[in-house]
């Protein structure tokens, strides 16, 4: 017999080596499915090859870590036998083709990753990224985007909670869509991808298969062009109603005992979740695809194994309890079926209309999979320096900086979701993080997404430094010690050494910022290739972390500043502006040395805050980042409907110390009688801090001659993105 | 006092009605599923709110077609008290117990906030406890509360003070600020706002509770 | 039998999604097109004996199910 074509093998993107290796494990010819198999277990997405020598690297170990990297979600403890389980997923290529239902079924796949585990969502946080505000295709996928996250969360009913959206040149042709969900268990409750027990039976529960987004690349095949039409490949649609249900369906039979093994069939589907389920067992699998239920007639056996149709899961049950199982999905109206057999083959072997379809060793699928440590190169960078003008006028630079695309007001967004469901929700949209009280405790968790892509751009390890820390920050800015984190690596071309060489920068600079603030990566994902014509995205390492409130009470007369409160400033003085938001609104350009982040210093200036608003010293607390102290000090008093009086700043500082993006820094601000506590506090600690100035009614003012109302300050905020999204082009 | 609620397949806010309802009233309501042939015996029904059946064809128009429908439309006709919530307002209207259609919001978006209304009036079952006029914050979360009705039903809600309350802003279109509005005996009520959201001062405010409360006083008194 | 039902909002019934459209157009430099309104199609297979029959159960359905008639009105087609 003579082997398939070449085409056949770079149609599903396996190269000439991967062929070579795939038939020498093979021994023979491989079949169209067993090739549809290979292709997508062998691929980026499934396999990690370019990324998995790394990412080993990453430090995922804690005392408060129960699962690290590698299940559906990482597991961390918060006492009381009760655990978190979350994970942050992209959606980028599927949202820039359609955007609606690209960020829906985002959103959808996030949230099985979560009660796969046995855990209720209570959160659902994003952070997205598109091109400029001005380009043409911003709009229609912003708009698209947030309606699609908040269609789908929305109506499943989890709360959107935190996030972020920014702009940049660079996400023209490829935005990002990354989505995190969190969920709340019981310790003992968790469940595990791992299939055991020769015969158990596998069972397919959820939506019906169909023949949505089966890779467009494999359909160039010649063997499918008598059908062509019909396999013409499908944006995934998702149903969040059917994800309700499924939702309640798998959380009551996790009640019953009945489940061994379950995972979500997220991206290859079928292929994937089975091979999964029984790599991680070490035992092989049987799949009988005449009982798949499907929605379309005709579906080949290749196409059940790869399709991507949503709302689905795969589990192996314990014998017995198949018919309780079945009785409950009844119940609740989502499709039941016994696909198959947890066998001791170590293949997995796919049969349909009494044909053996694929006959796959599963080692071939995992362990020996290809694994790459793509080229990297040493960086000669030379640092630049901003060029921004001296004689910039402060009140203009303040309300331009509030009136640019990513530091605005993004209110118009989250209007969208949903916020308030679950009546758990203890702050209000906007802040430095979302706060989600657990449920009949006296515990709250705080989440929050972030990352600063002119920084990891410019510099990788410390941009990845810098977004671990931001996030570290937003978090003790509500109180809540941190404890894990999950993240997106969204990256160009690995292909290429210079972003080969970024990602692993990045690898090294979370690794290191975890360590030092015991802040480990309990789960992640990575998505690479995110460039058109050869032009990438910058570096978007996206952090997604949680900490813990153990007792709300501290939040009581917490959060909003009043008239009289002193406002400090925790850290230095501001004085870097390379690569700051200044110099992006006034240059739209970026030098390449962004702020050097003191891991060390991170850490004591957030415990010392973070103990500070325990002690309930403090009345308000937000963290320095993107545009500096004044931008952190707007916010505040835009958000609390009041003014503030800076103390006397030098004329030739004055720039530097209002937009400066030095690190590790916070604004607080403390009622009057609290204030020799806090200076104690403080001193002993050996921090540096500052009184900046103090609250009042109405204005912002700086200096002598500096002037702006909060209105003028709110509307320079408020209004970019609803007049561009209303704007008839 | 005896409360029960309504869930339907993609009904999402059945278990926070259920906490306000415990802490507030301070009783377990009965949790029962749509596809039951009866509604046990209730001084209050709950229908509250979600997306009922994915919200597909109109929102609520299939639940409002479910045989308990029958059921409760009987109790609601012999004077039961019931309150439709978000969602569950919109079955009311599909099911033609309340006047009117919930239509998409003229936003064309889903709106979620925390917003400002006027109570109309405190002599009823669910505001007993509120002052006439007083001014509350309770959460919306809508895609379709835009309030619509023909121009001779409007009048004669507003003859009939049939208004519960009023958005202090235009939100969503709704025809006279309606956010909420009774039945012409004042046994059934449909909220837009969502009380149930609104019970803890931790969450941002607990003016919701007063309808929770009104309840209970007039089982109580 | 094939059965097509065409429901739209009433005439005085605002139609938000309908002006969206209009203005998206008038934006494309349509400007001969106006009164933009959008309604819905609902398609499917019925088995009766002819097709007054085919139409009084299409008829039957759509006031009870499909159409909400305080808001909207509706056409059938069969075929």
């Amino acid at each position: 017999m003579i082997g398939k074509s070449m085409d056949i093998y770079e149609s599903h993107s396996i190269n000439r080596e991967e062929k070579e290796l795939l038939l020498n494990y093979m021994g023979r010819d491989p079949s169209h499915t067993e090739i549809g198999i290979f292709s997508v277990m062998w691929s980026e997405h499934c396999s990690y090859k370019s990324s998995r020598h790394w990412l080993k690297k990453l430090h995922t170990k804690g005392k408060q870590v129960i699962q690290g990297p590698g299940e559906n979600a990482g597991v961390i403890d918060i006492g009381d036998n009760q655990a978190i389980i979350f994970k942050m997923e992209s959606h980028n290529h599927p949202s820039f083709i359609e955007p609606y239902q690209g960020a829906a079924t985002g959103v959808g796949g996030i949230m099985r990753d979560i009660f796969t585990m046995g855990a209720r969502p209570i959160a659902l946080l994003n952070s997205i990224r598109f091109g400029e505000l001005a380009h043409s295709k911003t709009k229609f996928l912003l708009s698209g985007v947030v309606s699609g996250i908040g269609g789908y969360g929305n109506c499943v009913g989890i709360p959107t909670v935190a996030g972020e959206t920014g702009f940049d040149s660079s996400y023209n042709g490829n935005n990002l869509v990354n989505a995190m969900c969190v969920g709340l268990t019981t310790r003992d409750k968790i469940f595990y991808s791992k299939a055991s027990g020769i015969g158990n039976p596998v069972v397919y529960v959820g939506a019906k298969t169909g023949r949505d987004g089966i890779h467009g690349a494999t359909m160039a095949s010649g063997e499918f062009d008598d059908e062509s039409d019909k396999n013409r490949p499908t944006v995934q649609v998702g149903d969040p109603y059917a994800e309700k249900l499924l939702l309640e369906a798998c959380l009551e039979l996790m009640q019953k005992d009945a489940i061994i093994s379950i995972q979500d069939m997220g991206a290859a589907g079928l292929t994937s979740s089975s091979v999964e389920m029984a790599d991680k067992g070490r035992v092989g699998i049987e799949l009988n695809l005449d009982n798949i239920p499907t929605r379309q007639e005709n579906l080949t056996a290749y196409e059940m194994m790869l399709s991507e149709s949503q709302e689905r899961m795969l589990m192996v049950l314990k014998p017995e309890k198949t018919d309780i199982a079945k009785e409950v999905f009844k119940k609740w109206d989502v499709d039941f079926a016994i696909v198959g057999k947890i066998t001791e083959t170590n293949n997995i072997v796919v049969l349909h209309n009494g044909m053996i379809e694929a006959d796959i060793p599963i080692k071939f699928l995992t362990d020996n999979a290809p694994i790459y440590k793509r080229e990297t190169i040493s960086k000669n960078k030379q640092d630049q320096k901003n060029q921004l003008s001296s004689d910039i006028k402060i009140k203009e630079a303040i309300l331009r900086v509030l009136n640019s695309a990513n530091i605005c007001s993004k209110k118009w967004i989250w209007e969208q979701y949903d916020r308030t469901i679950m009546a758990n929700t203890l702050n209000e949209a906007g802040e430095d993080a979302g706060i989600v009280r657990i449920e009949n405790t006296e515990k709250a968790i705080a989440m929050s997404c972030d990352v600063t892509p002119r920084y990891c751009d410019a510099d990788a390890k410390k941009g990845a430094m810098q977004a671990v820390s931001e996030c570290w920050r937003n978090i003790i800015s509500m109180g809540a010690k941190p404890l894990a984190i999950t993240n997106c690596l969204n990256f160009g071309n690995p292909e290429k050494p210079e972003i080969m060489t970024d990602f692993v920068e990045t690898i090294n600079g979370i690794r290191d910022a975890s360590i030092v603030l015991d802040f480990p990566v309990v789960s992640g994902n990575v998505s690479l290739y995110n460039e058109t014509n050869g032009h990438p995205i910058k570096n978007t390492p996206t952090i997604g972390g949680v900490g813990l409130i153990k007792n709300i009470g501290i939040l009581e007369d917490f959060g909003s500043a009043n008239v009289g409160d002193s406002i400090y400033m925790i850290g230095k003085k501001g004085s870097h502006l390379d690569c700051s938001t200044l110099e992006e609104v006034y240059n739209n350009t970026s030098s390449n040395n962004p702020p050097e982040v003191d891991l060390n210093q991170e850490k004591i200036n957030g415990n010392c805050v973070l103990e500070l608003i325990q002690e309930k010293i403090i009345s308000s607390c937000h963290d320095i980042s993107d545009g500096g102290m004044i931008v952190a000090l707007c916010e505040l008093i835009i958000k609390d409907e009041i003014g503030a009086t800076l103390n006397k700043i030098a004329e030739d500082q004055l720039i530097r110390q209002l937009f400066g993006e030095d690190q590790s820094r916070y604004i607080i601000t403390i009622k009057p009688r609290f204030v020799s506590a806090f200076e104690n506090k403080i001193k002993k600690n050996g921090i540096d801090y500052e009184l900046i100035g103090n609250i009042t009614s109405s204005q912002l003012k700086i200096n002598d001659g500096i002037i702006i109302s909060n209105s003028e300050l709110k509307n320079s905020y408020e209004s970019l993105i609803p007049s561009i999204m209303s704007n008839k082009e | 006092m005896d409360v029960t609620i309504i869930r339907f397949p993609g009904t999402n806010c059945d278990l926070d009605t259920a906490n306000a309802v415990k802490k507030v009233i301070g009783i377990n309501p009965n949790i029962i599923s749509c596809k039951e042939s009866n509604i046990p015996k209730s001084d209050l029904i709950i229908i509250p709110g979600g997306f009922s059946y994915g919200d597909y064809l109109r929102s609520g128009a299939i639940a409002a077609r479910e045989p308990i429908m029958d059921d409760l439309e009987l109790k609601g006709n012999q004077g039961v008290y019931i309150i439709g919530i978000c969602n569950g307002f919109q079955i009311l209207t599909e099911r033609k117990l309340l006047p009117g259609s919930l239509l998409k919001n003229s936003s064309l978006k889903f709106i979620s906030k925390n917003i400002k209304l006027k109570v109309d009036r405190n002599d009823t079952f669910f505001t007993s406890k509120y002052k006439t006029n007083e001014i509350v914050k309770i959460p919306i979360a809508h895609h379709d509360g835009n309030f619509f009705v023909d121009r001779k039903t409007l009048n004669s809600i507003e003859d009939n003070n049939q208004v519960a309350l009023r958005y202090m802003e235009p939100i969503n279109g709704s025809l006279n600020d309606i956010a909420g509005l009774y039945n012409k005996d004042l046994n059934i009520l449909g909220l837009m706002p969502h009380p149930e959201r609104a019970i803890d001062m931790k969450t941002g405010t607990n003016d919701g509770s007063k309808i929770f409360e009104s309840a209970l006083n007039f089982f109580a008194t | 039998m094939k059965a097509i039902v065409y429901i739209r909002l009433k005439s005085e019934v605002l139609d938000p999604q309908g002006q969206a459209i209009e203005s998206a157009l008038k934006n494309l430099g349509e400007n001969d097109i106006k009164n933009v309104r959008q309604g819905k199609l609902i398609e499917m297979d019925i088995q009766a004996d002819n097709k007054k029959d085919a139409e009084e159960k299409i008829e039957k359905i759509t006031k009870s199910l499909l159409a909400n008639t305080v808001i909207e009105e509706y056409s059938i087609e069969i075929g």
